[in-house]
Parts: structure tokens; sequence; C-alpha cells
């Protein structure tokens, strides 16, 4: 739970200003970007997800570098992506 | 160092490792407490232990969510758990942390109507799918987490949800290292601090570390690059007299941290007065309840909890691990009675508690292998 995955943005939700769907290692799912409303996100920028809330802005060079890193740890980011691909937030 | 050749720029690593010999005074013994459990996982899948110089001492603090969650806390999760039309939600981590009377994985298999969510907006759709149930989500984490369970609540109260709750087990990490700072057993000459935690509420609130302690502190980043870097910092810090906050992490983490974030906590929730600690016992101003604004959403009103304290086994040292007064080996139980399949004390149970970091990676520290070689005691305890 405590680990911060990096989601690339794909696309706002226009129901819902808060939400927007990311790809995480290829598995898609709807996030809340609300605490990240400053940043104005756009398709193609890149988030540090958390518990299914974007925590913070990244460079795409940073988000590789934590995905290299979380493949790494084999298990625990296996766990989390897991979690990730049984979420469906709306 | 088997574990070396894993680390991106392994390079960097080694070379990284060497000036950070070379800004070690011969004899001086640096002891750096690593605040964040994410940071503790590191250090011991990699074994950083090893490529620092001995002089440099790492000790584990207590920045591990799961493991700070009092026994007491989760009975009285269990008991809402119990309750008719409960669906009691959480993170999976929280699965295996043995209360009093057993833990999520037991009150389950006996009948409660147990979830484990990726996320509070997943225990929100749950509780609008099932308007017949009362759905509570068992909210735990430093202020990494809080933000995402006072959104949650925002959003629930903006949809009107009668039957969604939150049981609020938010702590913060800064009552945490200001005991771990006033604790006599401890002496500390900095700290590495936590990342994620910092991207909320930014480095300002660690300043007094610096001003009122003397102590730097380093924030981090989470790849062994990142860690080798702070100590480097740190040791600089030391070497040129200097005491302050610095961020190593800047590409993550703003100075000021998140406002929306803190805005979020600030409307949804508020300071306890007090709030247990496992293994540290009660903290004043150390965790977040629900406000009284959204009192409709307070589990802690809503269900009437027993709310008793219960005391962490006798033969459990947790509390010494997490303010970093024992290494996990040292634990009279470690891996023997206490594993991640039977854990007795918390910081056996999270991938991020110490003691499960050190179990999982089966590391031989240097300390270790000098006691292995005058005592045959500590070779039981040892799992490489």
């Amino acid at each position: 739970m405590c680990l911060g995955i990096p989601g690339e943005l794909v696309e706002r939700v226009p129901e819902h200003e808060d939400l927007a769907v990311v790809d995480v290692s290829g598995v898609r799912r709807r996030i809340n970007i609300g605490l990240l409303a400053e940043e104005r996100l756009v398709p193609g920028d890149w988030v540090l997800v958390h518990v299914g809330f974007a925590l913070s802005k990244i460079s795409e060079k940073e988000a590789q570098a934590v995905l290299d890193y979380l493949q790494g740890l084999g298990q625990p980011y296996a766990d989390e992506l897991d979690a990730l691909r049984a979420s469906d937030i709306t | 160092m088997r574990f070396v050749d894993e680390f991106r720029d392994a390079d960097r690593a080694r070379a990284l490792a060497a000036r950070i010999a070379a800004r070690c005074r011969p004899g001086r013994r640096y002891t750096f407490m690593e605040v964040c459990g994410g940071h503790t996982h590191t250090i011991y899948k990699h074994g950083l232990e090893d490529h620092l110089p001995p002089e440099v001492n790492l000790v584990h603090g207590p920045g591990c969510p799961v493991c700070v969650i009092p026994m007491g806390r989760v009975d009285d999760a269990i008991h809402i758990a119990r309750q008719p039309d409960v669906i009691m939600t959480s993170f999976g981590d929280m699965t295996r942390v043995p209360g009093g009377a057993g833990s999520f994985l037991d009150a389950k298999a006996a009948g409660a109507d147990i979830r484990m969510v990726y996320s509070p907006l997943d225990a929100l759709k749950i509780a609008r799918a099932n308007p017949d149930r009362r759905v509570v989500f068992m909210a735990i984490g430093f202020e990494t987490t809080a933000p995402s369970t006072a959104m949650t609540v925002l959003r629930a109260a903006e949809e009107g949800l009668a039957n969604f709750s939150v049981f609020c087990n938010h702590v913060m990490i800064i009552p945490a290292i200001k005991a771990i700072l006033d604790s006599p057993d401890l002496r500390l000459d900095g700290f590495i601090g936590p990342g994620h935690v910092s991207a909320v509420i930014g480095c300002e609130p660690y300043e007094f570390i610096a001003r009122d302690y003397g102590k730097p502190m380093v924030v981090a980043g989470f790849e062994p690059l990142d860690i080798l870097a702070s100590v480097h910092m740190l040791l600089g810090q030391l070497a040129e007299g200097r005491c302050e906050v610095e961020n190593q992490y800047a590409r993550v983490v703003p100075w000021h941290g998140n406002r929306v974030a803190l805005s979020a906590i600030g409307r949804v929730m508020r300071l306890r007065p007090h709030f247990e600690w496992r293994g540290l016992g009660f903290i004043a101003h150390s965790a977040l309840a629900m406000a009284d604004e959204y009192a409709a959403f307070d589990a802690e009103r809503i269900f009437d909890l027993p709310g008793v304290r219960v005391a962490d086994p006798k033969s459990c040292q947790c509390g010494e691990v997490l303010k970093g007064v024992l290494k996990p080996w040292e634990c009279k139980v470690f891996g023997t009675a206490c594993t991640p399949e039977t854990p007795i004390g918390t910081c056996m149970v999270s991938s991020e508690g110490a003691c499960a970091a050190y179990y999982n990676f089966g590391r031989f520290s240097r300390e270790q292998m000098r006691a292995a070689a005058r005592e045959p005691l500590a070779e039981e305890a040892s799992r490489a």
C-alpha cells in the first residue's frame, strides 16, 4: 500500500473532473487526480499513484527510473499491480 | 555482494560508497535513522549495509503504518466488522495484522464480511452498490494516505452517501520523530527523511529537528542510489558543521508539500489529543480523527467500540525495533516463533516492516556475523 507507482495519464474522464485513466505497466485504470488540481494535467503527463490517487507529477525520466526500481522489487510490485487491477474507481 | 549488480548504475553506487567512506572520520561512529519503511525495504533488499563503511550504522524507524497499529485498534475494527449488515474494507496489508483476538483473516474465516481494496474510493463504490449494508473503511497510514481518505469522505458527503464511514487510524510522522528524539534510549546523528510523506507535508515541518535538536535530515528517494546519496549528504553536513533539512528527492517532493492534500486533511480530520502507537506507547497530537463536521462518516461515533487497550505479547520486541533500539535479528522470537506466516509482532507482517524485510531477504548484517562468531545462539536467528 505504501508504494507510489508511476502511471501515464491516458485521458481525463469527462463526467468527473477529478478522475482520469492512467496506464501503469500496461494496466489501465481510473484514478483520482484531485490532489494535483493545480498541475492542470494533460494526457501524456506522468504521475505517482498511491492508493488510487495521483500524489505527485513526475517527469517521464523519473517514471522510468521508478518503474525499473519497482520491477526489481518483485513480489511487492506484483501485489500492488494485482490490487490496482481489481480496482474500479468511478 | 550479490545484490550490487542489480543496482541501476552499479558503478555510480560503488563510487558513492567510496565517497561515503572518505567522508567518515576514522573511529567516529555515525548512526542515522531511516524513518520510512520503504527505505528499510530498499536497504535490506539491496544489502546496502554491506556497502557502507563500518563507521556508518543505519537504524530503522517507525515509518511503517501497519507496524504501528496497536492491537486494541485491530480488535475494535474486527468488532465493527462483526456488527450486523457491516462490510469492512481495508488495504491488503491489514489482513494478517494481529489483534488481541486474531486478525482480519481470522475474523473473515469466522464469517465477517471483510474485503480488501486498493483505494478508499473502491470502498466507496462498494457502499454505493450495497445501499442496505453499512460499509466501513479501515483507514491506516501516514500523511501519504490521509489525503486519499479525506478526499473520499468529501466525495461521499457530496453524494450524500449515508452508509459509508471511516474508522480513522491515520497517524502523523512528525510527533513520532519527536518522540524518538525525546527518547533516552537512542543516540542519533541524523535522519533519512521519508519520501512520499514529504510529497504531502513538504520539508518545512522537519526544520525543528535541525533547529531544536541539532540533527540534520535529508529527505530521500527510494532507490538504492537515493539512500546512498542521502547518507553522503548527511555526512557532508556533519563534516562541514552544518545542520539543516535537505531535499535529495526534489524530483517528487516540493519544499512546501501539496496544498490541496493538506487542505483536504484539514477539512475532514482533526488532531486527536493522543493516540497509542504500537511499541511507542501514547504520543500526544500524533493522529487524526474525523472532524465534527463529518461525524456522520465517523465509524467511531456510529459504532459502540470496546476501545480496550491490549498489551503487546511479552515476547514481542517490536517497540524496540520501531524505535531503532534493537535490530530485528536481536529480538528473542525473530525467525523462530515470529515469522511472516505466523507473525507475533507487526514488524513481521508488512513487507515494509523491518523484521519482514530482514527475514525475507535473509541478510546477514556485519554485526550479526560478529555475534555469530561469538555465540551460537545468534545462528538460530540468522536466516541466510
